[in-house]
C-alpha cells in the first residue's frame, strides 16, 4: 500500500508517453510511404519524428512502467515497506520532465543523433538525477530485506539497477559531454544501446516472468540452479553483443568477433530461461485461457526466446551481410521491445494494478480486444518489416543491381502493411489506456472476483488472477 | 546467492569486462589517432567551419535513420563493387567527426563518398528542395524548410534553385537556400575518402 502513489505515478506516465510514442510512431512510418506527408514544418520531419518515437518509448514508456513494475516486485520480495515516498514521486516528476524537455529538445532540432541518445545534453542530467533517486530505492529496499530466500526475480532487479546508472552515465559522459573522437562514438553507441535492452529491460522483464508465472499458476519454478546458469551467462554474454551492430565497420576485427561470439553465446542464457518457463508451464496451459496476466506473461516469454535466437543468428557475419542496414533489422527491435518486453510489462500491470487501487478490471472484453489488437499488430508489424527487409538485403547486396531505388521498391509494399500495423497498436493501446482510466475511477461495479477471459470448468481450476 | 555484497561485486564485476573492452579499450587505442600525410597535406583534410556547421544540421534532421557512413570491406560485402567508395573506410577516416555517424540504416544510399559521386552543390540544393525533381521514386522527404522562397527583387539571387514542374515557386517569385542548407552542402561535399591512408592500401582499379 505504501507503494501505491509512486507506483501509479509510474504506470499513468507511462502510459501517457505509450500513447503519444504510438502516435508518433505510426506517423513516422506513414511517412517512409507518403514522403510528403507533413513536410513543411521542419519538427515534425522523418528525421526528427523518428528518433522522437524511439526515446519516448524507451524512456517515456519502457523505463517508466519497468521502473513502476521492479519497485513493486522487490518491494513484495524483500516484504518491506517503502520509505520516504514523497522523495520516490518526485523522482518520477523529474524523470518525466526530463523525457519531456529531451522530447522538445529533438523536435525542436537539437538532436544528437546517436541512436537510443538523441536527448540534447541538457536533457540527459535531468533524467540521471531522477533515474539516481530512482534506482536508490531499489537497492535500498534489497539492503533492508526481511532475512530469507532471496528469489531470482530479486537478483535481476537489483542487477538492473545497479547496471542502468553505469551505463547512462559512461555514455552521457564519452558521447555528449566530452565526446570521444571518431569512430569510438560507433563502439560506445552500441554498447549502450544494445545494453539498455540486454541489461535494463530484459533483466526486468524476465524477473517480472519469474514472478507472475509461478505466482499464477500456483506451483514453484522449475529449477533453481537452472536460474542461477541463465542470470550469471546472460550478465556476461549480453555485456559483450553491442558490436555485432556495427559488422563491417572501422573497428578492430576482435572486438567485433568477440560481440559476434557472446552473441552467440546468448543461446545458453536464453535457452536456460526457456527451459525453466516451460518447464514451470508444463501442465498449466490451461491457465492461458483465463488469465490475462499469464497470457501476456507468457507470450512476452515465448517472444523473448524467439527474438533472441534470432539476434543471435543475426550476429552470424554471412547473415547479418544480408539483415544490415536493412528493416529487417527494425522488425527485430520491435519483436524485442514490443513483443517480449511490453507485452511482460502488460501482464504484470494486470496483476498489479487491481492489488494497488482494491478494485477489479471492469470488463473482460476490453482486455480481450486490447491482447488480440497488440498481438496481430505486432506480429504483422514484424511479419512485414522481416519479409521486406529480407527482400530488400537481397537488392542492397546483388552487385548486379546498381540502381538503389530498387532496394526502395521491393520493401514499398511491405512498408505500407507496417504502417497500417502501427494503427492496430495504436488501438490497443487506447483500449488499455480507457481501461486503466476505468481502474483509476474506480468505474463499474464492484465484483467478487478477478476479471478473467471465461469462467473456468472446474472451480478448483480458478488461477490467482 | 542470498547475500548482498557478493551480488553486489558480481553483478558489477561481470558487466565491467564488457566496459574494459568494448569502452576503454577503443577510447585507449582508437580515441587518439593522428591524421595521417599524404602529397595534399594532412588526410583526412580538416573541415571547414561550414562543414561543421552543417554535421550540426545533419544531426538535427536525422539523416543518421536512413544514410549510413561506412564501407564494408571487399571480403566481407559487395559494398565496394557497387561503388559505395573507392576503399573500406578506417578508424582513423572519422577523425574530424563528432559524432561520427556511422548509421545502422540504408533506407537510402550510403553517404561515405557522395561527394565524388555527385559533386555539384546545385544537385544537393535541388535534391534536398525536392528530392524527387532530381531522383524519381526517391521517398526522401523534402527538406523546404531549410529554403526561402522570396520575390524575385531586380536580378534573381545568384543562389537561387533551379526548381521546375509541379515543385517551381509562383511567378516573380525564387527559391534560395538559407545558411543551414549551405552548410548542410558543405557538410556533404566534405564526404569522400578519396585520400589513401598507410593502413588501408586502394584496392585495384578494376571496379562495377
Amino acid at each position: 500500500a505504501s507503494l501505491r502513489g509512486p507506483v501509479l505515478l509510474f504506470f499513468c506516465s507511462g502510459i501517457a508517453w505509450l500513447l503519444l510514442g504510438s502516435l508518433l510512431g505510426t506517423l513516422a512510418a506513414f511517412k517512409m510511404s507518403f514522403p510528403h506527408l507533413l513536410d513543411s514544418a521542419d519538427w515534425l520531419t522523418f528525421g526528427r519524428v523518428r528518433p522522437a518515437h524511439l526515446n519516448i518509448m524507451i524512456y517515456g514508456w519502457a523505463s517508466s512502467v519497468g521502473i513502476g513494475v521492479g519497485i513493486w516486485l522487490m518491494a513484495r520480495l524483500c516484504r518491506v515497506a517503502l520509505r520516504h515516498r514523497g522523495l520516490l514521486m518526485g523522482a518520477g516528476v523529474v524523470w518525466n520532465l526530463g523525457v519531456l524537455i529531451g522530447t522538445v529538445g529533438i523536435l525542436a532540432g537539437q538532436s544528437r543523433s546517436i541512436e537510443w541518445l538523441e536527448f540534447p545534453g541538457w536533457a540527459t542530467p535531468v533524467l540521471f538525477l531522477g533515474y539516481a533517486l530512482i534506482g536508490v530505492w531499489g537497492v535500498i529496499m534489497f539492503r533492508f530485506r526481511r532475512p530469507g530466500h532471496v528469489y531470482v526475480s530479486q537478483w535481476y532487479l537489483l542487477a538492473a539497477f545497479l547496471w542502468f546508472p553505469w551505463l547512462y552515465a559512461t555514455a552521457n559522459t564519452l558521447l555528449i559531454w566530452q565526446p570521444v573522437q571518431g569512430s569510438v562514438v560507433g563502439a560506445v553507441n552500441w554498447w549502450y544501446g544494445h545494453n539498455v535492452l540486454g541489461l535494463w529491460f530484459t533483466p526486468i522483464g524476465l524477473a517480472s516472468a519469474y514472478y507472475m508465472i509461478p505466482k499464477v499458476i500456483g506451483r514453484p519454478i522449475h529449477s533453481y540452479y537452472l536460474s542461477i546458469l541463465g542470470f550469471w551467462s546472460l550478465a556476461f554474454f549480453y555485456s559483450w553483443n553491442g558490436m555485432h551492430h556495427l559488422i563491417g565497420g572501422p573497428f578492430p576485427a576482435w572486438m567485433i568477433s568477440a560481440s559476434v561470439v557472446a552473441s552467440i553465446m546468448m543461446f545458453i542464457p536464453v535457452l536456460t530461461v526457456a527451459i525453466n518457463h516451460h518447464s514451470t508451464m508444463r501442465g498449466h496451459f490451461q491457465y492461458l485461457k483465463w488469465s490475462p496476466t499469464l497470457r501476456f506473461t507468457v507470450v512476452g516469454a515465448m517472444t523473448y526466446t524467439l527474438v533472441s535466437l534470432q539476434g543471435s543468428l543475426m550476429a552470424i557475419p554471412s547473415l547479418n551481410n544480408l539483415t544490415h542496414f536493412t528493416d529487417y533489422t527494425i522488425g527485430h527491435a520491435h519483436l524485442g521491445l514490443y513483443g517480449f518486453f511490453t507485452m511482460t510489462m502488460f501482464g504484470a500491470m494486470y496483476y498489479i494494478v487491481p492489488r494497488l487501487v482494491g478494485w477489479e478490471w471492469p470488463s473482460a472484453t476490453m482486455i480481450r480486444w486490447h491482447f488480440w489488437l497488440a498481438t496481430s499488430g505486432i506480429a504483422i508489424m514484424v511479419a512485414s518489416l522481416t519479409l521486406g527487409g529480407f527482400l530488400q538485403g537481397l537488392e542492397l547486396n546483388d552487385p548486379e543491381v546498381l540502381d538503389f531505388l530498387s532496394s526502395v521498391r521491393v520493401v514499398a509494399p511491405f512498408r505500407f502493411i507496417r504502417a497500417c500495423s502501427g494503427i492496430l497498436l495504436s488501438a490497443a493501446h487506447l483500449v488499455f489506456a480507457v481501461l486503466f482510466i476505468r481502474m483509476l475511477l474506480r468505474h463499474g461495479v464492484r465484483q467478487v472476483g478477478p476479471a478473467l477471459f471465461s469462467a473456468p470448468e472446474k472451480p478448483g481450476d480458478l488461477p490467482a488472477v | 546467492m542470498n547475500r548482498l555484497p557478493l551480488l553486489f561485486v558480481g553483478i558489477l564485476l561481470v558487466f565491467s569486462t564488457s566496459w574494459i573492452g568494448l569502452v576503454a579499450y577503443p577510447y585507449l587505442n582508437l580515441g587518439h589517432l593522428a591524421p595521417g600525410t599524404s602529397s595534399d597535406g594532412l588526410v583526412p583534410p580538416p573541415m571547414t567551419a561550414s562543414a561543421i556547421a552543417g554535421e550540426r544540421v545533419y544531426a538535427a534532421n536525422g539523416c543518421i535513420y536512413c544514410h549510413s557512413q561506412q564501407v564494408r570491406p571487399a571480403w566481407l560485402s559487395t559494398d565496394i563493387q557497387k561503388g559505395l567508395g573507392p576503399r573500406q573506410t578506417v578508424a582513423r577516416d572519422y577523425i574530424r567527426q563528432s559524432p561520427t555517424f556511422l548509421g545502422t540504416m540504408r533506407s537510402g544510399p550510403d553517404l561515405s563518398n557522395i561527394a565524388l559521386r555527385q559533386p555539384l552543390p546545385g544537385w544537393h540544393y535541388q535534391h534536398l528542395y525536392e528530392p524527387d525533381m532530381v531522383t524519381a521514386g526517391s521517398i526522401m522527404p523534402s527538406f523546404r524548410f531549410l529554403f526561402r522562397v522570396q520575390p524575385i527583387q531586380g536580378q534573381p539571387s545568384l543562389e537561387a534553385v533551379t526548381v521546375r514542374g509541379p515543385h517551381a515557386p509562383p511567378p516573380g517569385y525564387e527559391v534560395v537556400p538559407t545558411q543551414d542548407a549551405r552548410d548542410l552542402v558543405a557538410y556533404l561535399l566534405s564526404l569522400k575518402h578519396d585520400y589513401p591512408l598507410p593502413e588501408v592500401p586502394e584496392p585495384p582499379k578494376a571496379k562495377k
